[in-house]
């Protein structure tokens, strides 16, 4: 176990975001972060990210608390995605991608970097707009071309804040698997997903987040039961089985076009 | 991914290309402007109300190092013309444009803001308050070092409260900094008047001198103090310039990818107030040199720092020297307030940028 999170607090304003969170994330994994609006899933990524100090509780990186790494040296260890992504200037996509080999500037590592570039532009499909200027982009290609950066970071840990929200169906395919192809090459892999039936396909875990608190953390299978997520989500949803993985569609009283 | 186009991994010839034609109009632009620089010093040394030819301006310089090149100046106070008057002023309006084209540049980068600088957020008045206290209340613990070091002061708190003021959940929205330039304008506008009406007579003249910003009576012994602290500035900036790229991701983002925000942007606001103080101590203020010049290097050379910052010192310091010619040779045997012409021009500038900034950001924020 790499990054863990031991009896996690946060309190923002007053309000109690999270309470009591235990997340352990090892090498290999993709844990889906799933639960309602305000369950504290953004929340959790920030804490692990070392954006927030936890008021209660610790976050180790490799037995080390996270506050005592250096800036550069967590760099080097995990990268993250947020949900919104902003640029200040009008850089290129390909300079921005560039901008995540910064933590290796001056290391051997460097002499990687046109090749890991060129490699991330293709894998998260920006390569065809490597030349184009960042703010011109639509938001799902902004999301993708902040992805491509996330992996030109080469970090063996990769947080990912909704990745997948302003994507069309292929994309958000295409970047949960290369998500899935650097679990398999050892990497930990922890997501903020909305979509359960993608959070059931992609994840190896799942984590089910309700009012700050760790509601239920397993395989799919285990977790996304209809009965579970009926309650968390104060909606009856159906979990049903479709070409071997799970579908989750909410149960509607009729079919809404057919009201009169 | 499936069906991404295919891609050479192994840095293909065009990639290659596009690396050496990076290098070549880098070097091409800060060679340009570096032959502007000279052609703009030797014209703006040259000219005056004793004219002298361009090949004597650079046979006199040539001959004062030691080389044997060019013809001497043919009038005989040529030669004292240049070195006494001419050299130490186009010299001063260098360093001066030099440091405000590269604190604009810094602070743009540091607030992620196109429209912040020194003048137009106040810093340059706060440095001007503190030195026409030197003025007013005739404060000498340094010599001539004594107005340098209190304007750096003055620029370092204007800068920190801009800084503290206008940044909120991690961002500066335009609106927020504007307004900030206009509070903290106001207040030291109510500074200097303060100064002017407990100073003398002399000390008025002075501090209104100041307020309009002149090279007028440039020594070399104000050059000795302006060209570390714009040496010492503009090195510093350089070291700064990668990290202020990584800046524009934002500030939680630039901290995922290994920068320590904080301390850069307390580094930075240090350096931008040293810039200012560099310029504003014997020049006054001189407004817009900051906002116009990084903007046009942009729209040349994209928005990376590193060539940003060193193309800005360069562009920054023509810019001045040639305005300050024209404010000597504008009106035959007239010295125009240098400040006054720069505001002239940067102000529609610096309107045309907000009109700018309003449609492409869909409003004012």
């Amino acid at each position: 176990m790499s990054l863990v999170a031991h009896d996690v607090g946060v309190t923002l304003g007053g309000a109690c975001i999270l309470d009591g969170v235990d997340l352990a994330v090892g090498e290999g994994e993709v844990v889906a972060l799933v639960g309602p609006n305000g369950a504290g899933k953004s929340t959790l990524l920030a804490v692990l990210s070392g954006d927030i100090e936890p008021a209660h509780g610790t976050v180790t990186l490799d037995d080390v608390p996270l506050a005592e790494h250096s800036a550069r040296a967590l760099a080097r260890r995990r990268a993250v995605l947020l949900q919104h992504q902003g640029l200040a200037f009008g850089f290129r996509v390909e300079d921005v991608v560039r901008m995540g080999r910064s933590p290796w500037h001056r290391t051997d590592r460097e002499d990687d970097d046109d090749r890991v570039v060129a490699d991330s532009l293709a894998r998260a499909d920006v390569a065809g707009l490597a030349q184009r200027h960042f703010p011109t982009l639509s938001g799902g290609e902004q999301g993708r071309t902040s992805f491509a950066r996330v992996l030109a970071q080469e970090t063996p840990i990769v947080l990912l804040d909704e990745p997948t929200a302003a994507l069309d169906i292929r994309h958000q395919e295409a970047l949960l698997s290369v998500a899935r192809d650097a679990a398999r090459d050892g990497a930990s892999v922890v997501v903020v997903l909305h979509d359960l039936s993608l959070a059931a396909a992609y994840a190896d875990r799942v984590c089910v987040l309700s009012r700050g608190r760790v509601r239920a953390d397993g395989a799919p299978t285990v977790v996304l039961t209809s009965e579970l997520l009926s309650e968390v989500y104060e909606h009856p949803v159906d979990v049903i089985e479709h070409a071997g993985s799970l579908v989750v569609v909410p149960v509607r009283q009729e079919a809404p076009c057919m009201r009169a | 991914m499936t069906a991404a186009p295919s891609y050479d991994v192994a840095a293909p010839p065009s990639r290659r290309r596009a690396v050496v034609r990076g290098f070549a109009g880098r070097a091409g632009l800060l060679g340009v402007l570096t032959l502007a620089l000279v052609v703009a010093l030797v014209l703006g040394a040259g000219h005056g109300q004793l004219s002298i030819a361009p090949a004597e301006v650079l046979g006199s310089f040539f001959h004062r190092i030691g080389l044997d090149w060019g013809p001497m100046p043919t009038h005989p106070r040529g030669d004292d013309t240049l070195w006494q008057v001419r050299f130490p002023r186009v010299a001063l309006a260098a360093l001066a444009g030099a440091s405000l084209a590269t604190a604009g540049a810094l602070m743009q980068g540091v607030f992620g803001n196109p429209l912040a600088e020194p003048g137009v957020v106040g810093v340059s008045s706060g440095a001007a308050v503190a030195a026409a206290s030197v003025i007013v209340f005739d404060v000498d613990f340094a010599g001539t070092w004594t107005i340098a070091i209190c304007a750096f002061i003055g620029g370092l708190v204007t800068t920190m409260l801009v800084y503290v003021m206008s940044r909120d959940g991690g961002r500066t929205e335009v609106v927020t900094l504007v307004l900030t330039g206009i509070a903290l304008n106001a207040m030291t506008s109510a500074a200097l008047a303060f100064l002017m009406f407990l100073g003398d007579q002399q000390a008025r003249e002075e501090i209104v001198f100041w307020t309009l910003g002149s090279l007028n009576g440039s020594r070399w012994e104000y050059v000795g103090v302006v060209a570390p602290l714009a040496g010492v500035g503009i090195a510093a900036a350089l070291l700064l310039s990668r990290q202020l790229d990584l800046l524009s991701l934002g500030d939680r983002a630039a901290r995922h990818v290994g920068v320590d925000v904080e301390r850069l942007r307390l580094g930075t606001i240090v350096v931008v107030a040293v810039l200012t103080a560099a310029a504003v101590s014997f020049c006054g203020i001189i407004a817009f040199v900051g906002l116009v010049v990084p903007h046009l290097i942009r729209m040349v050379a994209g928005p990376g720092h590193r060539l940003l910052v060193p193309a800005s010192a360069l562009g920054g310091a023509v810019l001045l020297v040639v305005a300050d010619l024209w404010a000597r040779t504008a009106i035959a045997y007239a010295d125009l307030p240098i400040g006054m012409l720069t505001s002239l021009v940067g102000g529609p500038f610096f309107f045309w940028l907000l009109r700018r900034a309003r449609r492409t950001s869909g409003g004012w924020a």
